[in-house]
Parts: structure tokens; sequence; C-alpha cells
């Protein structure tokens, strides 16, 4: 078992003919993801040629909508690799035709583009989101959507949820000796589909996942949430790590999220709210590591 | 980006929310100018000279100041013309037509990150500082919740000024302004628009005085129109944001002396912080910058990288810290080389390389072998960063 993605997933790419998405689709074909089709109107019909895990080559079919693809193969997830200018349409697409889950990988988006198809998505009620501006999720040994690299970490039980790429693949790499159950990316944008919040609840169900670790930066309002949430309802370990103390005021530090105004959104300011709610806080990766580690050995 | 008030007054006049007259001047006499078109002098009318600058606060710092005549104007604009508000120095000012006002209010619309919509706020008590309004009286202050998907009509609106406690002899005009905000909200890809203070004249009409728009810097793709705004924005900013812009490299000025370069914005946010960390043992040194160099990390994107930060001055050491993920180290270990070669004698301050993931062994290797007298490999991330800060205070 795993969160969100288990081996059963069945994945389609939007954006699959791409130079991105062609490469990605290959990674993701060569970890064991199951992936049944690509999406583009303009190349329907045609096939895609892939190397399978075992090797041999195999053939992925493109489909003219999402719509179809779904009907076709039974696909459950997509991965949206479409430039920023076409990736709400993409997105949309794939929320009509109740795929239940759409991980957005493409940066750059505008939070209006998001927003609204982050509200299309409620009002359907059949498709969660994950990203945008995000490296996606893996459930080593299992499926990979999306861009984490595969061979960093094996299967375990630990589940890691992060608002950074770089950061996810440090922390993957630093407890790849206990591997983990699932690593979800969510993205740094000022507003995501899928928050820490909810992957903790997913984590706090999972009976495969034992300990948790939590990812956050600077800007808004996430991390305090989290903490609240953690407090009342995640009975399982959860390790935390924060970044940006030393971010000035007024200045985005590279995820269009990450900004502090004013008094609010400091690294401070969510670590102390962690920590109010018993979660651990590393000062850098490798102490958060460290944390995690005591705590996996300890439960051993 | 940020708007200039002129600029969300221009903005807001395009959308036909009610704004009064202003002009912008850059000289003294481009004020007097200006003023006399504004009729300053004439059957007692008044203009407003405004500095323009991005920040809070400028009434008080005496960036805003009344005219009664051109000659006042001019006056007033030499002595604003120039002067430094909370760091930002004012190059232009806005002489606006001087208002009767009889009561200041508060309109906004802005993002709400936690519930992922957003967010109408409105009160009748505006002028003062919204925050510290929303602290004292949150009371004071409504807030109502926009579905992106339908934004700010006719009842949307209704429901603000209601919940605002707007009367009866204003709420209308209030609502058609709520409603033309919205436009400019969603035409624009505004993350913010405020309007403090949205006043009522003695005369009954509703005004927008003062506005801050936030444009959403992902969307500028479809606006041309305010391009050319953030690329002069960038040419008047610090020189070496400049020219990292140039080369499409995501670089933040900093004041500290250990130059950063990583790839990844959660990476690099955490290195600063993992260098000011080991800093503290060796006299308070600290990060001089941001600069995320993406998942490439290609020796020519390097070179980029590495050309802006020993462009600083301040710089005594860098640390490079590269986690290998979809780039394998050893690609990144030849941009660095090759980097090193490409600026040749330019390349003067020592650098410490931490290099982990895809294929580090082969990575180090290639480090050691080139063996180039100002690097210096450390195998973790705080390890590198202290010796980064010890490099840097004993330079």
């Amino acid at each position: 078992m795993a969160i969100f993605l288990t081996k059963d997933s069945k994945v389609i790419v939007q954006g699959m003919t791409g130079s991105e998405g062609r490469k990605h689709t290959q990674r993701m074909l060569t970890s064991g993801t199951t992936v049944v089709g690509g999406v583009n109107p303009k190349k329907a019909g045609e096939t895609v040629e892939f190397t399978a895990a075992d090797g041999s080559t195999t053939q992925i079919p493109v489909f003219g909508s999402v719509e179809d693809a779904v009907a076709q193969t039974g696909a459950d997830t997509t991965v949206i690799f479409v430039p920023a200018a076409g990736t709400k349409a993409a997105a949309v697409e794939a929320i009509d035709a109740e795929v239940p889950l759409v991980v957005v990988i493409t940066e750059g988006v505008p939070v209006k583009d998001t927003a609204e198809l982050f509200a299309h998505s409620q009002a359907s009620g059949k498709s969660r989101v994950i990203g945008p501006n995000c490296p996606g999720l893996i459930s080593p040994g299992a499926s990979n959507a999306g861009i984490i690299p595969a061979d960093i970490t094996p299967a375990g039980r630990i589940g890691l949820v992060s608002k950074s790429g770089t950061l996810t693949y440090q922390m993957m790499y630093e407890l790849a000796d206990f591997g983990f159950s699932t690593a979800v990316g969510i993205g740094g944008d000022p507003i995501i589909g899928t928050t820490h919040i909810d992957a903790l609840a997913a984590f706090e169900a999972d009976p495969d996942t034992d300990v948790i670790v939590m990812i956050g930066e600077i800007g808004g309002d996430a991390e305090e949430r989290a903490a609240a949430y953690i407090k009342e309802n995640v009975t399982k370990p959860v390790i935390g790590y924060v970044a940006g103390f030393t971010a000035p005021e007024g200045k985005t530090m590279g995820h269009a999220g990450a900004i502090v105004s004013g008094s609010s959104g400091t690294a401070q300011a969510k670590k102390e709210a962690l920590e109010a709610a018993g979660v651990k806080v590393g000062r850098t990766p490798s102490e958060t590591a460290a944390l995690a580690r005591e705590v996996m050995q300890s439960l051993a | 980006m940020d708007l200039f008030e002129y600029q969300a007054r221009d903005l807001f006049e395009s959308h036909g929310v009610p704004v009064l007259p202003g002009l912008v001047a850059t000289t003294p006499e481009e004020a007097r100018a200006a003023a006399e078109q504004l009729g300053a002098g004439v059957d007692g009318k008044v203009v407003v000279v405004k500095a323009q600058v991005k920040v809070g606060g400028r009434g008080k710092a005496g960036g805003v100041k009344v005219a009664k005549s051109a000659d006042e104007a001019e006056a007033r604009a030499r002595d604003i013309l120039g002067m430094d508000i909370k760091g930002h120095t004012v190059h232009t000012v806005m002489i606006a037509a001087g208002a009767d006002i009889a009561t200041e209010y508060y309109v906004s619309l802005l993002l709400d990150r936690a519930e992922r919509r957003y967010l109408a706020m409105a009160s009748v008590e505006g002028g003062m500082e919204i925050e510290q309004l929303a602290v004292e009286r949150p009371e004071a202050l409504a807030r109502v919740a926009v579905d992106p998907a339908v934004g700010i009509d006719a009842a949307k609106a209704a429901e603000i000024t209601s919940a605002a406690g707007f009367g009866d002899d204003v709420s209308a005009q209030v609502q058609d302004v709520l409603e033309k905000l919205w436009t400019v909200y969603r035409e624009a890809d505004a993350t913010l628009v405020e309007v403090n203070p949205l006043v009522l004249t003695g005369d009954g009409r509703v005004v927008a005085l003062d506005g801050k728009v936030s444009l959403d810097d992902n969307a500028s793709f479809r606006h041309p129109e305010t391009a050319a705004l953030a690329e002069e924005e960038a040419a008047a900013g610090d020189p070496l944001e400049a020219k990292a812009r140039a080369s499409h490299l995501n670089y933040v000025k900093l004041d500290g002396e250990v130059g950063i370069i990583g790839n990844g914005a959660g990476l690099v946010m955490s290195t600063l912080d993992v260098v000011a960390q080991a800093g503290e043992e060796f006299g308070g040194v600290k990060p001089a910058n941001f600069l995320d160099i993406g998942g490439g990390a290609s020796a020519q994107v390097m070179a980029n990288g590495l050309d802006v930060i020993l462009g600083d001055p301040q710089v005594k050491s860098v640390f490079v810290n590269v986690f290998g993920g979809i780039t394998a180290c050893d690609a990144v270990a030849n941009g660095i080389v090759q980097a090193l070669e490409i600026l040749g004698d330019e390349a003067t301050k020592p650098l410490v390389v931490r290099l982990d993931g895809n294929n580090v062994v082969e990575g180090r290797r290639i480090l050691a072998e080139a063996a180039h007298p100002l690097v210096t490999v450390v195998d973790t991330m705080d390890g590198a960063a202290r010796e980064a800060a010890e490099l840097a205070a004993k330079a």
C-alpha cells in the first residue's frame, strides 16, 4: 500500500509527445509505472515507442482526449506536462473526464488558472489535484507519477510530503536505507491542489506508513494549519523541516509562494507552531533525517 | 510585480473604476506643468503631490503634500523627488487633483491561499493601516469569500457591502466599484487589488483615491502591456539582479559574504539557512545571495551563475550545493570544471562544492581529477557550509 498512487495505478501523460513529457514518460516506464497512454488531439491514433521496464520495446498509444484515453484504458491517474498557457485547459479536461488523480508538473502556471481549475475540481468532487509546479509523487517500487528520480530510494515505511522538489530528493537520499511508502511533492505555488494536511491525513490512514516527514518553507500559513491538524488528528510520529529562515521580507525565493510578508509566513513561526504540536523539527535537512532515523529505529 | 500608485490609477481608470485626475512628473518643472493642467490655485483648487514608491508609510515619511498653487506644487515636488522612503528613492511623483473627503472606506480583493480561493475585504473605516484595524477591531473588517469560478457579481457585491455595513446612500456606488475592481483583478491577472482609501466626496461620489495592485508574474506571458513595466523595474533594481535576470537565473541579492549556487528553490533556501547557522561560529558570516540554477545545471548555466556571484564584491567564498536528481552529478561536476575554464582569471574566490545523489561517485572523481586550486569538495551539506563560512571569515 501507499497513498494516492499504487502498483495498480494506470497512468496517462498529457503532453507525452513533447520533449519533457517523452523524457519523463520513459523514466516512469523504466521505474515500473503502468503508463497506458498519452493525450494529444493533433496526434490521436499514433503511437510512441518507449522501452519497457524489462528492456523490451513498447508502443504507447496517443489519444485525442482524456475522455477517450480513460474510456479505452481505464486510466485513473494523469500526469500533466503541457506548457503553462495550456495547463488549465488540460487539467479541466482531466477533471471533466473524472480522472481520480491529476498531477500537474508544469511550472509557471498563473495563479488565477490554478484557482479556477481547483474550484472546478472541488465542484466536480471526483478528482484530486496535485501541484502545479511540483515533482509529482512516487510510491517506490510500485509507481511513479511525475519527475522524482526513482532510483534514490526503495520502498519502505516513511511517508514524505514536501513543498520542494530537491529537498524531497535530498531527504529520500538521506533516509534511503529505510525507504518510503510514498513521497509527495505538493509544490510551492500560492495555491496548490493537495496540501500538507491532505497528505498527512492520507499517511495517518495508510497502514504501511509508520513515520511521516513533512518539509515546508516560508510563505503562507500552510505549515501552521498543518501543525494544528497534527495536534488534533495525527497519531503517527511526524518529523518536520522548514526552509527559509534567512529569507528577507518581501523577496520571492524562487517559488511563487515563498515570500514573507510582514510578520506572517516566517520559518521561525512555522517551526514554533510545529513544535507546539509535538513535531520534532530539524535545523538542517541532515538533522531532520537524523531525527527521522532515531524514530524509525525506536519503532524497529 | 507591484504597480506604482499611478499605474494602479491608470489601470482602474481603464476599467471604469472612478478615480481623480492624476499626472506623473519626474522633475519639479513637470510637476508645475501638471499642477497647472489640473487648475491648481484656480478657484481655490488644490493638488496633492504624492511620492511614487512601492512601500507603505510614505505619508508619515513626508512623501505626500498638498499644494495650493502650481508654484507650491513645484516646490513640494522638489522636496519629495530624490527623498529616501524606507530605502526606496523617489524618482517620480504623481500630481493628483485634491479631493473633498467626507468619509474614508477600505476595499480589497486578494488570494486566500489557505482556502484556495479569493477573498474580498471591506470596511467603512478606511484610511488607517488595515493590518492595524484587522488586529485591533477585526469586527470592523468584513471578510467575504469569493469563488474564483464566479467572481464578484451583483449578488456578491451586495453581500460585501452588507457585511461591511455600508449605508444605503453609498451601497450601490460601492457595489459598482467592487464589480469593476473584480474585472481589474481578473483581466490584469492580479493577486491583490486594494483601494485605501476609497472615499465618499462632499458631493456624494465614491472615488478610489489610492490603489495598490500586485500582478502575477507567472501570467506575464499573456500581458505584453505589463511585460515592459517588469523589464523597466528589473533594470532599475539591483545591477546584479538585472544581470542574473538577463541570463534567466533566479537570483536574489542578500547582504552577506558566502555566495550560494544550488538547484531547486527549496534546497537553495535551505542552503542559505545552513550557511547562516554555520556562520555564527565565524563572527556572523552570512549568505550573499539566493541563486537557483534549476534542474539542468549545464556548464554554461553554471558559468553564468558563478559570473553573477563573483561580480558581487562582498562575496568572499562560494558554496555550490547540488543534489543530482534528474541531472547526474558527473554532468554537474563537468559543468563546474568547464565553468571555471570559461571564467578563467575571472574566477578568484574559493569554491566549496557539495554533490550528492545520482552518480555522485563519478562526479566527485571528476572534480578530484581536475584538482582546480580554488575548489574544495566536501561530502555533506552541513560540512560544506561550515567550510565555506570559515573560508569567508578568513578571507
